[in-house]
């Protein structure tokens, strides 16, 4: 494998920041690199090698005329296939949007452009951001580099993926439930759901709006950082956007220091239903931050365990309505226009072929739980928990700076093992939806592997809306600690 | 009373005659007019609102609801809900939100609306209306923000009818237009006189939009559209009956048409022993009768919930003041100071409203003018000019000011009437200010008589059979000796002047 | 108003009725799988009844963010050619769609 890409996102920048290598050479490295593993990773839906290409070459140009545009200049990364990006098929994982091209680009994707990252391409998903597993996808599942036999997590599983098979040394996904955490836990890579209103929504096409936020996806935690600051920041094309400056990160990233930090456990997050291995790896964790000075407490957050039902009623709701715009009259698929059906026809047989069963599924529960006579019992009573876990969340950092779980209950299960189970596949988001629900800042950071399978754990760590910043130093101080059990030589292995 | 039941266009047996109707039945009005704002730009995006664009030129990936566009709304919008709200006599809600109400139709991209439910911006108010000299308080239960859809046009089957087209084309460049919708309460107890209530209710929100400048509110381009809801209950009844809804009444005579014909048809079949259906019905325009919807199976379930890509609006109490202080006089008591101020008939104080010329009459007065003549130009001259080129007086590239000029020139007998009108040519034609216009065309009067008396002397001299009748005593033959004089000095001379000095010579 | 039943029986009638809600054409071997599925998860997901009492409020944004307004400003628009470049048919710089059955609402 050439050395280059086991190279971190910070180191590239520098080694093309001081001419040692061009941000051609790195590109083409990783296009190579995934035309050699994407048969069977099958981490991305569309290969841009021409425009990354470019885009490489007006990097090194910038370069060369002492115009870099800042420290991630000339990086490859792998974009999901979530965000609209001008010119390049955006499809969200779903037969009804192929062949689509958008006229315009996504916030986030404008920032990385301006910023002088090269796009690769887009990376696989759920269907729609629908799912725990990337089997969702209208195309195809993605394959986790460390067993092919297993899911990569959802439902960005393309972009950790990618990270994990070394195809792209950063990544973008997008949190709704967990579906940058999750992925980043069970690929043994770094996934951060900045605060909600952190990373701009413009562009990225909507699954639950009061949840999505998009975030990085990389192996390192500096490179987070470098990434989420790129990202991050107020957007004026987005209304739930905040208007205040994106946290120190980087410098959060390089600190890492947890000496006298207030680390809270939740107790609701863990025990029944978590596999062995995991809770071994997260209770070791505890105690390695205990040993660099933190202060570890217990909280309890006791309406935690209405979350996900909440969550499973808030999202189909605001999907059903935000995918009421698939309807085959301006873009993507038609099916059925035969020159004598009626629109209404054609729609409701183009939604039909062009979604999968669980998009499907969550449309019609999000229908249900809307319908005139169901709204108070389902939608509004899910809102009301929503307050109830806002308050357990206040009250818990009142005692802790940061709050800690497991990222998933277990570790990356097997292909088909869950996807006619609905509810076990639900049970996934267990850990991560809480911070969804109310905002605020979260991150999964890889801590070793377990000892039931040998397959990679995921550590949560929770903060406060806008102090994403503490989550970067407890993830510096871990990664610090464990580079030499746990790091990116170890995470080479998995990979084929 | 209505033209449609005077006329007898419609009696086709199937509706009641409508004093008949009014002797059984106790109609009920709820009437929603939407309005269309005149902001730049639209409600969520950037696009601009200009109306007569090119076919989807006016769309952006937010209102063409292309995948990830998302709204942010547009606060002058919410300034002119507010102005309006408070327009109204409404309470300005502290906490106010969008909804989205969700149903599917292919001129709504999005395929929700985003609309107001039940956290409308501004809610509680009334206005009052006056009919036959009796003045009608009008309750409103709310006015909130929407978006207005696309266009379709029906193509294949009869002229552009929804009916037997075999398909329709679709232009997005209204999606997403600012709308607010303007409810009533219940509007009771008018008894024959509901078509001229609705119809007076109709013009009053219209002026006002005008008035305070939110809207061109011109019905005719749709600015201005109302729905029509109309129940009857048997006279000496508290239940109101079951309502229709009749859509897209889009102008006044219609409102007062649509209404009565309403009434007259339902009470013809309650009287039959039937029921009303509740259903959505369409105004024909040419035939004067509404026409059913396509009966839907169930009621519709809109799904309304909180729009999770905007956040909540809670107007500040000062700057709901400082909205309430830019309040325009109300237009009926505007309309009742004008009128005494410039003395005009009742009857050329219709005319005037009428031809949407009030302001410009009052600006032009404002700079100078007397009323009587400023109502002249303005009703005459530029009226037909307007109407030639299909726009509204405002809009005529001459100003209330140069109009006063116009007339200042006039009365300085620097030129007469009909150099008047060649100097408003030189305006409209962007020559300048009326007195540039008179230098350039070289349009003032002659006033030096020693040019004007060659000029009669000559005309004498050509026509010795009329000097003679005048000299005779025939005074009114002079008007053929003046012609000729005006014709030599191509109009450009007094014609009072050129008199006198015939008079003079002859008399 | 509410429907607080923790059983909650939906019928392939039902879910039929939702998917025409939805505009989706189920097939009647979905509605046979659908209808199971659905039922399974709502008794799931009913249990934040139990907690969701009358006082408490609801939360629909997760921060308390209000009053934003862009300004009355004409931004550029798409130019038509690229708004119509992703329709599946296009007939004089409009989107061509399949005739219209219902009414305008």
């Amino acid at each position: 494998m050439n050395e280059l890409l086991r190279r971190s996102a910070a180191d590239l920048a520098g080694l093309i920041a001081d001419g040692e290598v061009s941000a051609a050479e790195v590109t083409d490295a990783h296009l190579d690199r995934i035309a050699e593993t994407d048969g069977e990773i099958h981490a991305f839906l569309h290969v841009d090698a021409d425009g990354a290409r470019a885009a490489a070459a007006a990097a090194d140009e910038r370069r060369a005329a002492g115009e870099a545009r800042g420290p991630l200049d000339g990086v490859p990364l792998a974009l999901k296939d979530v965000l609209a990006q001008e010119g390049v098929p955006t499809t969200a994982g779903s037969k009804i949007l192929q062949g689509w091209i958008p006229p315009y680009s996504a916030t986030v994707t404008r920032r990385l452009v301006d910023a002088g990252l090269v796009i690769l391409g887009k990376t696989n998903m759920d269907e729609f951001a629908m799912g725990s597993s990337t089997e969702n996808s209208g195309y195809g599942p993605t394959r986790n580099p460390w067993d092919v036999e297993r899911i990569p997590g959802g439902s960005g599983g393309g972009s950790a993926a990618a990270l994990a098979a070394y195809q792209a040394p950063l990544a973008i996904g997008t949190d709704t439930g967990g579906s940058i955490r999750q992925p980043g836990a069970v690929t043994g890579t770094v996934g951060v759901k900045p605060t909600y209103g952190g990373t701009s929504r413009y562009g990225l096409i909507a699954l639950a709006s009061s949840l999505d936020t998009p975030g990085p996806c990389t192996r390192t935690v500096l490179d987070a950082a470098l990434l989420h600051t790129v990202i991050g920041g107020h957007d004026p094309r987005d209304a739930t956007s905040i208007d205040a400056p994106v946290p120190d990160v980087v410098g959060a990233a390089r600190n890492g220091d947890v000496a006298g930090m207030k680390v809270g456990v939740v107790r609701e997050l863990g025990g029944e239903g978590y596999a062995p291995g995991v809770e071994a790896m997260f209770a070791k964790t505890v105690a390695l931050l205990e040993k660099l000075g933190a202060e570890v407490v217990e909280v309890s957050c006791p309406n935690f365990e209405y979350a996900l039902a909440a969550y499973y009623l808030i999202l189909p709701a605001e999907a059903s309505s935000n995918l009421a715009r698939f309807d085959a009259m301006r873009y993507g698929l038609r099916v059925g226009d035969d020159g004598t059906r009626s629109a209404e026809e054609v729609m409701s047989l183009t939604r039909e072929a062009g979604f999968g069963d669980e998009v499907k599924r969550r449309i019609i529960l999000g229908t249900y739980a809307l319908s005139a006579g169901y709204y108070d019992a389902y939608y509004g009573s899910a809102q009301k928990v929503r307050t109830l876990i806002k308050n357990d969340f206040d009250a818990a950092f009142g005692a802790a700076d940061v709050l800690i779980s497991p990222t998933a209950p277990t570790t990356a299960f097997r292909i088909g093992e869950r996807i006619d189970d609905p509810l076990a596949m639900y049970i996934n988001d267990l850990c991560t939806i809480p911070a969804n629900l109310a905002g605020i800042a979260a991150a999964s950071f890889p801590v070793g592997v377990s000892a039931d399978d040998g397959l990679p754990v995921g550590f949560q760590v929770m903060a406060p809306a806008m102090a994403d910043d503490r989550l970067y130093r407890v993830g510096a101080a871990l990664e610090r600690e464990l580079a030499g059990e746990w790091g990116l030589a170890k995470l080479g292995e998995g990979a084929k | 009373m209505s033209d449609s039941i005077m006329d007898g266009s419609i009696m086709d047996g199937s509706i009641m005659d409508y004093a008949d109707a009014l002797e059984r039945f106790d109609p009920v009005l709820g009437l929603e007019v939407h309005v269309e704002l005149s902001t730049a730009s639209k409600m969520f995006c950037g696009c601009s609102t200009e109306f007569g664009a090119d076919p989807n030129t006016q769309t952006c990936p937010v209102c063409l609801a292309l995948p990830g566009g998302m709204p942010v709304i547009n606060g002058a919008a919410v300034e002119s809900a507010i102005r309006i709200g408070l327009a109204l006599n409404c309470e300005i809600a502290e906490w106010s939100r969008m909804s989205r109400k969700n149903y599917f139709y292919p001129d709504m991209p999005k395929n929700y609306q985003i609309s107001q439910y039940d956290e409308p911006i501004a809610h509680d108010g009334h206005v009052d209306v006056e009919v036959d000299g009796e003045v009608i308080r009008i309750g409103i239960e709310r006015a909130h923000m929407e978006e207005d859809t696309g266009k379709s046009l029906h193509v294949g089957g009869a002229t552009g009818r929804i009916h037997g087209a075999s398909h329709s084309l679709l232009d997005y460049n209204r999606a997403g237009v600012p709308l607010i919708e303007i409810v009533t309460k219940p509007i009771e107890g008018t008894g024959a006189r509901a078509p001229q209530v609705a119809r007076a209710y109709v013009q009053l929100v219209r002026d006002l939009m005008r008035a305070l400048k939110v809207s061109h509110a011109r019905m005719e381009q749709g600015n201005v559209r109302c729905d029509a809801n109309v129940s009857l209950r048997p006279i000496g009844q508290i239940e109101f009956g079951t309502r229709t809804e009749t859509k897209n009444v889009n102008s006044l005579r219609s409102v007062e048409r649509a209404v009565a014909y309403e009434i007259s048809r339902q009470a013809q079949v309650l009287a039959g022993g039937g029921m009303i259906t509740q259903e959505t019905r369409h105004w024909q325009e040419g035939s004067g009768i509404t026409t059913p919807g396509r009966s839907k199976e169930t009621a519709e379930d809109y799904r309304y919930f909180p729009e999770p890509d905007l956040v909540p609006i809670a107007p500040d109490r000062d700057w709901v003041e400082s909205l309430r202080a830019t309040l325009p006089e109300p237009p009926a008591e505007r309309l009742k100071r004008l009128a005494g101020e410039w003395g005009f008939s009742e009857l050329e104080l219709r005319d005037v409203v009428a031809a949407g010329a009030v302001d410009v009459i009052e600006q032009t007065v404002a700079a100078g003018s007397a009323p009587q003549p400023a109502r002249k130009w303005w009703l005459s001259e530029l009226a037909r000019r307007a109407n030639e080129a299909g726009v509204e007086l405002e809009e005529l590239a001459i100003t209330p000011q140069q109009v006063a000029q116009v007339q200042a020139l006039v009365e300085a007998k620097t030129i007469n009437d009909k150099l008047a009108r060649q100097v408003i040519d030189g305006v409209l034609a962007g020559e300048g200010d009326p007195e540039q216009v008179v230098e350039a065309r070289g349009l003032a009067v002659v006033s030096d008589d020693s040019a004007l008396g060659d000029a009669v002397d000559r005309a004498i001299e050509a026509n010795p059979d009329v000097a003679e009748k005048i000299r005779g005593g025939k005074v009114a033959a002079a008007g053929a000796l003046i012609g000729a004089v005006m014709k030599e000095m191509k109009g450009q001379a007094d014609a009072g002047r050129v008199r006198e000095l015939i008079i003079e010579r002859l008399g | 108003m509410a429907q607080t039943s923790p059983e909650t029986r939906l019928s392939a009638d039902d879910v039929a009725r939702l998917g025409r809600l939805a505009r989706i054409e189920l097939s009647p071997d979905e509605l046979d799988r659908l209808a199971p599925q659905l039922e399974v998860i709502l008794d799931s997901v009913a249990r934040v009844q139990e907690v969701a009492v009358a006082d408490i409020a609801p939360t629909s944004h997760p921060l308390p963010l209000r009053n934003v307004f862009r300004a009355d400003e004409v931004a550029p628009s798409l130019d038509a050619e690229a708004a119509l470049a992703g329709a599946p048919a296009v007939e004089d710089d409009r989107f061509r769609v399949p005739r219209i059955l219902g009414e305008e609402q």
